[in-house]
């Protein structure tokens, strides 16, 4: 089962002007960011530091912040959609 | 042929009547009760029975279903002196309301006896006629455009999401807007800050709005503080330090990292609620941010980008329109918390891709341990506001 991964315009230029990735059966969050760093290389660098995701980030699950569930290790069933949300201040 | 006489008689053999007394005793009790004025709305004006819906009789039988949707609440009507409110409840007896019950007399001894009653708060003619359009809104009415009017919205930046954000708040008659704002009005902000004009390019942006405003709504009162939200500032401003006191609601449409996370902090020191929109490029996000209620700023993003990942709109562009829809969710927000109706964006994020146009709701909780308004709180009224700069260049 795919999981559709949402990507922000600000990261669109690492994924080509995607603005949706596709990833075939990813089992948690962490092996998303693993996936997709190896289609779209330097993504993973842009999601996470040393200490885990950013903090001006938050991955979603569906509507649920993975802060608020398993973080990296929220595990996956399928069909789900990821949505990569970075701070923006704009105005 | 009946007459009138035999009308009223089988009418008031029909109906069930209730005294004044008894109404009384229930407004009092708080007993459950819908209790329907169905006078002509100049009647209404000059007063009414605390509570009371205002449905005048000429209007009964068309708003009937969607003003008292529940056919078996208690409905209590009343007229002037028993006789239009006696003829309603037949009326809704027959569109099959069960429990209907008719005062007699009415108002008008009511006042008499000096009983408590209600003036719905003054509009002048041409308020009335200026926000017609809102007042026939059940859930805005003239009290809610009183409220409006009485209401004072701080907006922070009269640039891409304050512009349309003042419009509509100035249209909808939202009394006092304060703009804090330090630039002037250049061309290159056209593309999309829609209350300037080609006529000011070089002057003030909290001028330049407030003409605008001036022409579009002289109901309006703009407060104008042309200067840039710092530390030292902010408590004075929020606090509306002479110029009338607290504002009710605060509009973030500011444009850097430094100026959310003090705004963020301001708003829970004097416990006002923000509307936060914020736009990059192509993509939105809009969320309600209600003081130790919903998640706060801190809660949804601990920490800004650090500067190289966090271009501003002056360096990446941003899609003029954009603002308008970002900016128009947020007045619409601040007008629903200034009416206390519908369901506010508190800890809903609304994502807007204009490119993909999809909008789309994320939750965002209030983390625990959120240093601003978490358990244990390290930044407090009592600490001081932090150094936002030196927090954003780390």
């Amino acid at each position: 089962m795919p999981v559709i991964v949402r990507i922000p315009t600000p990261l669109r230029t690492l994924t080509g002007g995607n603005e949706e990735v596709s990833l075939e059966a990813p089992a948690t969050v962490r092996a998303v960011v693993d996936q997709l760093e190896a289609k779209h290389p330097g993504l993973k660098d842009r999601l996470l530091d040393e200490k885990g995701v950013r903090k001006f980030i938050n991955l979603y699950v569906g509507e649920e912040d993975i802060r608020f569930l398993e973080g990296l290790d929220t595990k996956l069933t399928g069909n789900e959609q990821i949505s990569i949300v970075p701070a923006i201040a704009g105005g | 042929m009946p007459s009138y006489a035999d009308i009223i008689a089988a009418v008031r053999q029909s109906t069930t009547e209730v005294s004044l007394d008894e109404i009384k005793s229930r407004l009092e009790k708080r007993a459950p009760m819908v209790l329907v004025d169905v006078r002509e709305k100049e009647e209404f004006r000059a007063g009414f029975i605390p509570g009371a819906l205002s449905l005048p009789r000429g209007f009964l039988e068309i708003q009937a279903e969607q003003r008292l949707p529940d056919k078996n609440a208690p409905i209590v009507l009343y007229c002037a002196g028993g006789t239009r409110s006696a003829l309603a409840a037949k009326t809704l007896g027959e569109m099959g309301y069960t429990h209907v019950e008719t005062a007699n007399p009415g108002f008008v001894r009511w006042k008499d006896l000096g009983y408590p009653m209600e003036t719905p708060p003054a509009l002048t003619d041409a308020q009335r006629d200026r926000y017609g359009r809102h007042i026939l809104l059940p859930e805005v009415g003239e009290a809610g455009q009183a409220k409006l009017l009485k209401a004072r919205v701080l907006m922070l930046g009269a640039g891409g999401l304050g512009s349309p954000a003042a419009l509509y708040l100035a249209a909808a008659g939202v009394g006092t807007i304060g703009i804090v704002d330090a630039d002037t009005v250049d061309a290159s902000n056209l593309q999309r800050q829609i209350v300037h004009a080609t006529s000011r390019i070089g002057t003030p942006k909290v001028e330049s709005a407030a003409k605008t405003i001036a022409e579009l709504n002289p109901d309006v009162k703009v407060v104008a503080y042309k200067e840039r939200l710092t530390s030292d500032n902010v408590d004075r401003i929020f606090s509306g330090e002479g110029q009338g006191g607290p504002w009710d609601v605060v509009v973030d449409g500011c444009d850097n990292f430094p100026t959310r996370y003090l705004v963020n902090d301001a708003s829970l020191f004097h416990k006002i609620p923000i509307v936060h929109g914020s736009i990059f490029r192509f993509d939105g996000q809009a969320i309600t941010f209600k003081p130790f209620e919903g998640a706060c700023y801190r809660c949804m993003y601990p920490e800004p980008p650090p500067p190289h990942l966090a271009p501003s709109c002056q360096e990446a562009g941003v899609l003029g329109i954009l603002c308008g829809i970002v900016g128009t969710v947020q007045a619409t927000e601040a007008i629903k918390l200034i009416l206390g109706k519908g369901t506010s964006l508190v800890g809903r994020l609304l994502t807007y891709d204009s490119l993909g146009m999809k909008f789309r709701e994320l939750k965002v909780r209030r983390d625990p341990n959120c240093p601003a308004c978490g358990k244990n709180p390290t930044i407090t009224r009592e600490a001081g506001y932090i150094d936002y700069e030196g927090f954003c260049a780390r």
